[in-house]
This record gives C-alpha cells, structure tokens and sequence, in this order.
C-alpha cells in the first residue's frame, strides 16, 4: 500500500511484527515502518471487534494501537521505532505482560 | 544565542513567562518575537523536531523532499532557524495535558499550572501566560466504512511522505474537498504515487457564494497557487464531480470506494481510499483549560473566542495560528509574532507603544495574506452530507463505535446537546477524546433539533488531552491536604515522605 | 384541573427514579430538568451499590440501605426488561482495602462499632489479611495490608442505569422537559405552580429532586434541604484486559473495560477542575493496590459535588405547610435506586411519607429542635 521513495536512505533497524522480523528505517515511526512493510491491520476493537489501521498519522485518532514489548495500547505513529522492538497486534482492549506491573 | 533544549522534565524550570504549546509557524514564531522581547519562554511540542503540520520534518528535510514538496514548505526554514538562534528553551516530544490557573495551597495565586509528559515522566511547571498554538485537524468526514483499515486522511499520507518518504503504491482514490485536497493530490502524485481517481466532493452551489469573494482570493496569492495545482492534477488523473454519496466498502478492510455522482454509481476497486474535507481548529487544549468558544458557521466548527491581540477569555491564555480558527500557515506565523509581542507587553516588557509600532507592519502582511480566506472558506465550506450522516449505519464516534442512527434514535430521550448524549451513548468517551465525533454529534443534534449548533454546543473536554499514564500522575507532587481529602489521614507527612520536586 | 398529577423538579438520578415509580403506579407526571451542561451526579459518579461501613450513628440507613441493595435485582431485571438497557448491575461483593495496618485497624474499629449498634440488621463481613486479600484479588500489591469484605457489595453501570431510567419514563409517557429549569414555585389553592423563562406550569403535587439546586427551593415550599460542600475526584482510564472482577470501595473496573478511581472528598464546592495534589494522591493509591495499572493512559479526570446533608444521611420529607410537595436528597443515589424507585414513589404516590422513614425528615436539622 505503501512504498519507499528512493532517495529516502538511512541505517536500518530490525524489529519483529507478531514474531516475524522486519526492517525499518532509523527515525520511522511504527506505524509508518508497518506500514512500509504492507501492514494496514494494526487491531481490532474493544467495542466490537472490528479491524482498524491507522487514520491520521499525527496522534489524534487512536487507531494505530499496538502493543510494545508487552505494554498495549501504544500509540504507533508517535512511537519511533528502536532495534529489537517487539511489537504486536493488539486484540480489544489494552494488555499488560504482569513483569511490568512492579 | 540559540534555543535551550529539554530532553527531560528534570531539566524543566519551576517556571516560565512563557509557555507555548505547538511547534508549528504560529507557535514557533510567538516563542521567537517573545523571546526576542526578554521573556523567559519554553515551547513544548510533541513532535521529534519543529515544523508542526506544514513544516513537519523540515530539519531533517532532504533536498529531494523539499524539491518534491514545494517553496512554501521550503519557507519553514527561516521560521525554524529564527527560532533555533532565539533564547527559548524547546522541548520536543513534550505533551501538554493540562493548562489551568496555578492554585497554590497557601500564599496567592497567579498565572498558569500546566502539565507535561516528556520522555516517560509527568511534571507540572509554572508559567505567567500561555499561548496556544496547537494549529488544526483534519474535519471528521464520517461515511460509511471510514473505520475500515486502508482508510486514511489524505494529510497522514502528506505526512507518511514527510517523515518516511513513504508513498501510496497500490490502487489510491483520494476523496474530499477543501485548499488542501489538490495540494495533497498533487504532492502525491509528483512523488510518483499511483492515484486512480480524485473525488471531488465541493458542492456546487458554494461558487455562487464563494464568488461574492472572488476579487480579493484572485488579488491573494491563493488564486494563483489553486489555479496551478487544480490544472497539475487534472492533467495526470481522473477527477470525479458532482458527488452526492460516497462509501468505503470491504470485509475487514477497503477493497472498493463506492461513489455516485451525476452519471450514477461506480465502484472503483481501492486499496486505499484518502479522505481530507478540510481542517478545523484542534480545540481540546483550549477548551479544557476553559476558553470560550462560539460556533463559525463559515467554518462550520466551534472556534476559540480571540481579540485582536490573541487574548482568550481566560486572563493568562492566549491563541495563535490555525488554533484559534483556520488562516492558513503564512497567517499562523504572522498571528504568532503578534502573539508573542502582545504576551511582551502584558508581562511588562514592551510598552502599548512599541508593542504598537513592532505589530504595524505584521498586521499590514496579515491583512494581505488573510484576504483570500472567505473566498476558500465559502467554496470549500463541506457539504450537509458529508457532514452530518444521513445513513443510520454510519459510525460517527470511532472510539466507542456509535452511528449517526444511536444518536437520532437517543433523541426523543430529550437530549438537548452533545454532553447528555454522551451520558447516554459513550461517544467522545474514548481514547480520542471526541477529537474525531465532536463536531459531528453537535451538529446532528443541532439538525435533530432545527437550532444552529452554536445553540447546541459541545462536549465538555477534560483534562488530560494528551495520554499520561496513572503511574506519572502517581508521582506527581502530593500535598499533606491531599492525603487527607483522599486517605482521611495522614500518616506520614509529605515534607517527609514525598519530595515536592522531582530534583 | 390539569392532565398531570406530580411535577418533578429536576431530572438526575433521585429524580428519574422517583419519575418512573410514580409513572409505573400510573400517574401522570412531568420532569422538570435543566439543560445539557447543568450540573449532574447522575453522570459524574462512580456507580457502587455499596452497603459495607453505611449506617454508623444512624442504624436506620444501614438497613434502608440493605434494603435497597435486596431490590436491586428487581430493579435490574425491570429496566433491563422495559427498556433493553442493561444497568449492570452485578454483586459479587466489595472490598475496601487498606494500604497499611493503622488504615486496617480503622476500618475494623469502624465495622465494629457500626454492627454493635443495637437493632441494626446484621450483615456477613470478613477481615483479610495481605495473604487472604491477594488469594481472592490476585492482581494486589504487595504492601497492601488488608481487606474488608462484604458479600452485599455490588456495582452496577451508573451511566447505562441514568439511561435505562429515561428510556423507561419516555416509553410510558412520562413528559421530560430539558432546558425548564424552575426559579420559583408558588403554592396557591392546593396547586403547585412552578416558573422559569421558559413560562410556567402547576401540578398538585411537587417533588423535589434538584440535587445541589434543593436548598434554593425548598423554603419555597416549607421545606428545608440543608447540604454541606463535598467534592469528589474521579480518573478515568482506558480500557484494559479484565484484572478486577469485584468491586473496591475507591476502585472499580467498569463493564466496558475502563478503570475508574475515586475515593477524595474536601470541603469545598469552588470549581469543578481536577486538583493535581489530590490526582496525584489517588493515583498513587490506586497503584499501590493494583500495581498493574500504572501503566494505562489516562482518559479523563473530573470533580464533581456530592449532595450531601451535615450528616451524611438522605433527606425524605413533606411539606407541613404545602401539603403535597416533597423533597428528595442524598448521596447514595445509585446505591438507593431501587428504594427509591419503588419504595419512596410508592410514598409520595400515597401522598405520604411514613413514620417509619421520619428519621430522614430535615427537621433532624432544625436548630430549635437541636437546642
Ligand atoms: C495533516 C495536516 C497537513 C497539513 N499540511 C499542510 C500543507 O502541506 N500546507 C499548508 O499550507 N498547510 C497545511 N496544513 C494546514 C496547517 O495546519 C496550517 O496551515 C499550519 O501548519 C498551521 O500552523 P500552526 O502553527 O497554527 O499549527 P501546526 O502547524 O498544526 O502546529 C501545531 C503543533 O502543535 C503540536 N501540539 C498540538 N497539541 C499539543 C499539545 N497538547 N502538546 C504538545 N504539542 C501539541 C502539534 O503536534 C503540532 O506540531 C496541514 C494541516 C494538517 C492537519
Ligand atoms: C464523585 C461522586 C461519586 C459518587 N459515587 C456514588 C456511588 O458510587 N454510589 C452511589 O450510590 N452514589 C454515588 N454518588 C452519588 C450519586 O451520584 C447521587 O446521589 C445522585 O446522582 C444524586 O441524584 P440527584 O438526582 O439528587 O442529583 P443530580 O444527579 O445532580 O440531579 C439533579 C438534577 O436537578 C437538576 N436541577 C437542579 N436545579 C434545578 C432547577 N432549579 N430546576 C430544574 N432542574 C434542576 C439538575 O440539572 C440535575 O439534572 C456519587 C456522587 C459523586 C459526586
Ligand atoms: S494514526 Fe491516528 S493516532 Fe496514530
């Protein structure tokens, strides 16, 4: 859905979608990394269940939640993307891995 | 000189002159005149680095990317630069959640208390004013299947393209109507993104109206900019007219937009639909922190009440840019230096005559530059349809997914505004806050109703605006009194236990 | 004289509730409420139906309350089944927990005291150690000291209840009038006659049920509704995976998956903007019970005023001098909202409000009753 533009060059950076790994470019956002990798279903509802992506890109729809290394409910497009990150999509409402809760 | 930056709240002061919320021309440009005067000021903004909406990754900008979007975007970097040179502090990937009178439990109050989240961790600072320069949104633009994943604003992929040279690859529609729609479309397609179709929903009776206006937009630097952009995206695309309906259709995601105009109905095969039916002011800031606000009909949004020199109702706040009601990014720099001069002479520093005379010439390009507005405000002004939903099934609050058809079945319940609808339905209860429903519930109660949506009215926001989580707000200072109102007791008293600062 | 018998003058949840008893037992009434930014508890409270630590100095509204806590399940079922609404209603019994042993101890001395008031209805407590609390609320922190535990606790959906009550009016055709606020009433040949902007309206009998706005009327009609200032905080998170199936006394996770925190009261009613030290104090707590939920964003905070009386306790009482006018108010309104429902609307449908309820009366207040 979305592709690259050429001249956009930069250190790549590994994260993992669901446990697959991915590339992204140093300074994207989440979002803009999934969505670089042809991810637009980024979770579904708590109301209802329905799939939704992300809408605004600029942190005022609250569509693009994910969870991040354990923590949901993150929102993807202000999050800059970081070696390693785990990130998943997020079912309903926002889980919390317990480790965290200390 | 040049900016001080602040990577995190402990490097925060206790307080400022001056807070400005909002990196973008408006907000940028009232840091840099105020500052300019002596004042103390810290911008916060919650992007990486400055631009805000049309400047947005400016630092960082390529000379491709610049070529790729244009000299008005070019033009950010002498607004950015003045700023980087002043003596404000900045702290980037700030939010402001919270902007009310400081009330301290002894001793006199005065000024503003406001509330930041940097970096993981909350703070509350101090400051004599605040300007407000949170600029715009895109308008909510409810149609049936809006939700589906593959829908996005035409301004997310302006921003996919700033931040990420990302560009639409698949089969892309781009949808709507407003100045920007055409900027965006051919922005787009300069890049190489593969647009199918532009739908352009501008009713056509607003050229009639907008004509009253024609002279000053063809005099204005607008009327030449739209006429070039109009002619570059009719010469590479396919646009649609005369629209009366229009749909995002999928199972679990876009697969076709459905669209009728005059020539009937067509169903075009999408991968991914762009909606922009234009911006309106993003108010949550300035109506959490208690500034009035009326209703604009040309607008057709709630937009903050302003004097001349950017004055709220509220005694220490002011508004700058598009966040006090849309006049466009060359407008939002101007009103921000006259923002930033009037916070100068309010806290002492410059006196009524060189506040004045520094103004004169500000005011005189202003004049110039907001002189095309009513024309684009009347020709963009968004259909009733697109507007306010007539088809039950349309979600109107995404969040809590509450359709147009809740909300017109909640009516006979004797709901006179959007605040007992929200009692009653959830909508605006979400993470967003009623960012992306708020205008439209309003304004179909108000249709429900027969009164003008002024009359309505709109959602009591609450604090916080941004997201903060529980456990920043845990360590925020606690007060012995607050124990008791909460505990009924104090153990251990706070001098002891809590440190007031986070030093 | 005219084609409706009561008027009710303000539309929260005592007034709603009054409403639709009275409009079950067929008479013909009219709701008199403000508009859409009025004040209104009925949508700024944290929907406990609580009974655990009521009743201390008056043993009476521990067993009105008790009552009321047996009608809720009638209630629920009625609303549910006139209207389709769900309330939410669900008891599966409350904590209070206690963050550290003095704050236990209280709460015991409390319980104590209050059950050893002769003629109370006794009802099931336990006290739980940090073991015992964290065997049953597995989510607790590990400073938590203990518990109370009552089965009688329950909570329901105060938003979805408040709905459920007006779909209920509306349906039996109950008039409810927005934007009619009441300035004065008048009494005159048996006939209430209330007056605002918007013009006026007369009824032979009058209930009031204004909230915080039932002191200003009351004298109009010969009644007294003394109210003391109480605001109450609230946060409000997003919603998170179920962790808390019970309700806390301060902390509860709602059915729709949110979190909501309260438990602050100061005594003051000088705006409705949240206090930062006081946000602070309730987060901290919060966590400290439920580490777990640091980590949710924020929705919303606000504060609200509770309708509180210098005691505490309800007021239900007639006019002597009006015969037929009645005023309402209290704090526990979601809690009291089948009582009310039913039982007192079943009162002022008699035309009056039975000796065994006059230790709600507001002459309880009377300084030369006092003296
Ligand atoms: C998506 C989008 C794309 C646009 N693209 C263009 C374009 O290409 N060309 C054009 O002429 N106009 C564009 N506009 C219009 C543009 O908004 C204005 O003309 C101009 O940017 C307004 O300037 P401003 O300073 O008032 O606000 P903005 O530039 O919008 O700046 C506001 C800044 O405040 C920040 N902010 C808001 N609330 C908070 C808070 N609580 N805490 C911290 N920071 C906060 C925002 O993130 C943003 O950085 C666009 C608008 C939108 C919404
Ligand atoms: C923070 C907080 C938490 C709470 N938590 C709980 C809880 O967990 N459990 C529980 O049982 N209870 C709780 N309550 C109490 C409960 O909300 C109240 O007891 C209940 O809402 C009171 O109902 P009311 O109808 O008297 O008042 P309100 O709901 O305030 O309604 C009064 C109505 O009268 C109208 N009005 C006022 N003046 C006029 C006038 N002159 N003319 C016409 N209309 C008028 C107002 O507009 C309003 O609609 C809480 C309250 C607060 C503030
Ligand atoms: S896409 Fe809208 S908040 Fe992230």
């Amino acid at each position: 859905m979305f592709r690259r533009l050429p001249d956009r060059q930069g250190d790549l950076v590994t994260f993992t979608f669901d446990g697959t790994p991915l590339t992204a470019l140093m300074g994207d956002t989440v979002a803009a990394a999934l969505l670089a990798a042809g991810v637009t279903r980024f979770r579904t509802t708590p109301v209802s269940g329905a799939e939704r992506g992300p809408y605004c890109m600029m942190g005022v729809c609250f569509e693009c939640l994910v969870s991040i290394n354990g923590r949901g409910n993150r929102q993807a497009c202000l999050t800059t993307v970081e070696e390693g990150m785990q990130v998943e999509t997020q079912h309903g409402a926002a889980t919390y891995s317990t480790e965290i809760s200390a | 000189m040049s900016v001080h930056p602040v990577s995190a709240v402990s490097d925060l002061e206790e307080i400022y002159d001056l807070l400005v919320v909002g990196a973008g021309p408006a907000g940028l440009s009232a840091a840099t005149a105020a500052a300019e005067c002596g004042l103390s000021v810290l911008l916060c903004d919650d992007n990486g680095s400055p631009g805000g909406q049309i400047y947005r990754g400016i630092t960082e900008a390529s000379a491709a990317t610049k070529s790729r979007l244009g000299k008005d975007y070019a033009a950010g970097e002498g607004i950015v630069t003045r700023f980087l040179a002043s003596s404000a502090s900045y702290a980037a990937r700030a939010s402001v959640w919270s902007i009310a009178p400081h009330e301290p439990e002894t001793g006199e109050a005065s000024g503003l208390e406001a509330g930041v989240s940097l970096a993981g961790a909350a703070r509350l600072i101090r400051a004599r004013r605040a300007i407000l320069a949170t600029g715009a949104l895109e308008r909510p633009f409810p149609i049936p299947g809006w939700t589906l994943p593959g829908v996005m604003t035409a301004g997310s992929a302006q921003i996919a393209m700033k931040t990420a040279g990302l560009v639409p690859s698949g089969r892309t529609v781009i949808a709507g109507t407003g100045p920007l729609l055409y900027l965006l479309a051919s922005q787009l397609i300069g890049a190489g993104a593969s647009v199918i179709a532009v739908i352009d929903t501008t009713p056509n009776g607003n050229k009639r109206r907008a004509l009253a206006h024609a002279i000053d937009f063809v005099r204005s630097a607008y009327g030449l900019k739209g006429a070039r952009l109009l002619a570059q995206v009719h010469r590479h695309v396919r646009v649609i007219r005369n629209v009366t309906a229009l749909e995002a259709a999928g199972n679990g995601g876009l697969s076709e937009v459905v669209v009728t105009h005059r020539g009937g109905t067509e169903r075009l095969p999408t991968d991914l639909l762009l909606l922009h039916q234009g911006i309106v002011p993003n108010l949550n800031l300035s109506l959490a922190s208690g500034c009035a606000s009326g209703w604009n009909e040309r607008q057709a949004t709630f937009t903050p009440t302003v004097d001349e020199w950017c004055q709220t109702s509220m005694p220490d706040i002011g508004i700058a840019g598009d966040a006090g009601g849309i006049i466009g990014a060359e407008g939002s720099a101007l009103h921000g230096t006259l923002a930033g001069l009037a916070a100068a002479w309010r806290l002492g520093r410059l006196s009524e005559r060189e506040r004045d005379e520094r103004a004169a010439p500000v005011r005189a390009i202003l004049r110039s530059a907001l002189r095309g507005r009513p024309f684009i405000d009347e020709l963009f002004r968004p259909s009733d349809d697109f507007r306010i939903p007539a088809n039950p099934e349309t979600i109107v609050c995404r969040c809590e997914e509450v359709t147009a058809g809740a909300i017109r079945a909640t009516m006979p319940l004797g709901v006179r505004g959007p605040n007992q609808m929200k009692a009653y339905l959830r909508c605006g209860m979400g993470p967003c806050q009623g960012r992306l429903c708020g205008l439209t519930v309003t304004e179909i109660i108000a249709q429900e109703r027969g009164v003008a949506p002024g009359e309505v009215g709109y959602y009591n926001v609450r604090t916080p605006i941004k997201p903060v989580t529980l456990k920043e707000l845990a360590a925020l200072p606690q007060s012995d009194s607050a124990i008791k109102a909460v505990a009924g007791i104090v153990e251990k008293p706070v001098s002891a236990n809590h440190p007031q600062s986070h030093v | 004289m005219t084609d409706r018998d009561v008027l009710v003058v303000g539309g929260g949840l005592l007034g709603a509730s009054i409403a639709w008893g009275l409009a079950r037992l067929g008479l013909r009434v009219v709701v008199l409420d403000e508009g859409d930014t009025a004040f209104r508890a009925a949508r700024a409270n944290f929907g406990l139906v609580w009974v655990q630590g009521k009743g201390l100095g008056k043993l009476e509204y521990s067993n009105w309350t008790q009552a009321s806590a047996a009608l809720w399940p009638s209630l629920s079922d009625e609303l549910k089944r006139e209207t389709g609404i769900d309330p939410g209603f669900s008891q599966p019994g409350g904590f209070s927990i206690r963050l550290t042993e003095l704050e236990l101890q209280r709460g015991v001395d409390a319980m104590n005291t209050l059950q050893g008031q002769p003629n109370i209805a006794r009802y099931p407590y336990e006290i739980l150690n940090h073991r015992e609390t964290k065997a049953r609320l597995p989510a607790i922190g590990p400073t938590v000291a203990g518990s109370i535990y009552s089965p009688l606790d329950g909570h329901a959906n105060p938003l979805r209840l408040y709905r459920a009550f007006h779909a209920a009016l509306h349906k039996m055709g109950a008039a409810y009038l927005p934007d009619h606020r009441v300035e004065r009433i008048s009494h005159q040949d048996g006939a209430f006659t209330v007056e605002g902007p918007w013009g006026t309206m007369s009824a032979g009998r009058i209930v009031l049920a204004a909230g915080i706005g039932n002191t200003r009327l009351a004298p109009m009609v010969g009644l007294n509704v003394p109210l003391v200032p109480s605001r109450g905080q609230i946060i409000v998170t997003e919603k998170t995976m179920p962790f808390l199936h019970h309700p806390v006394g301060n902390i509860r996770q709602v059915d729709e998956g949110g979190v909501i925190i309260g438990e602050s009261k100061e005594a003051t009613m000088d705006h409705h903007r949240p206090r930062t030290p006081v946000t602070a104090v309730l987060a901290d707590r919060a966590m400290r019970m439920f580490p777990i939920i640091g980590e949710l964003n924020v929705v919303r905070i606000w504060a609200a005023f509770r309708i509180i009386t210098p005691d505490g306790f309800p007021i239900y009482e007639q006019s002597r001098t009006c015969r037929g006018a009645f005023a309402v108010a209290c704090h526990s309104g979601v809690t009291l909202a089948a009582n009310h429902a039913f039982t007192i609307a079943g009162h002022i449908a008699q035309g009056e409000i039975p000796a065994s309820l006059s230790t709600f009366s507001s002459e309880r207040f009377d300084v030369s009753a006092a003296a």
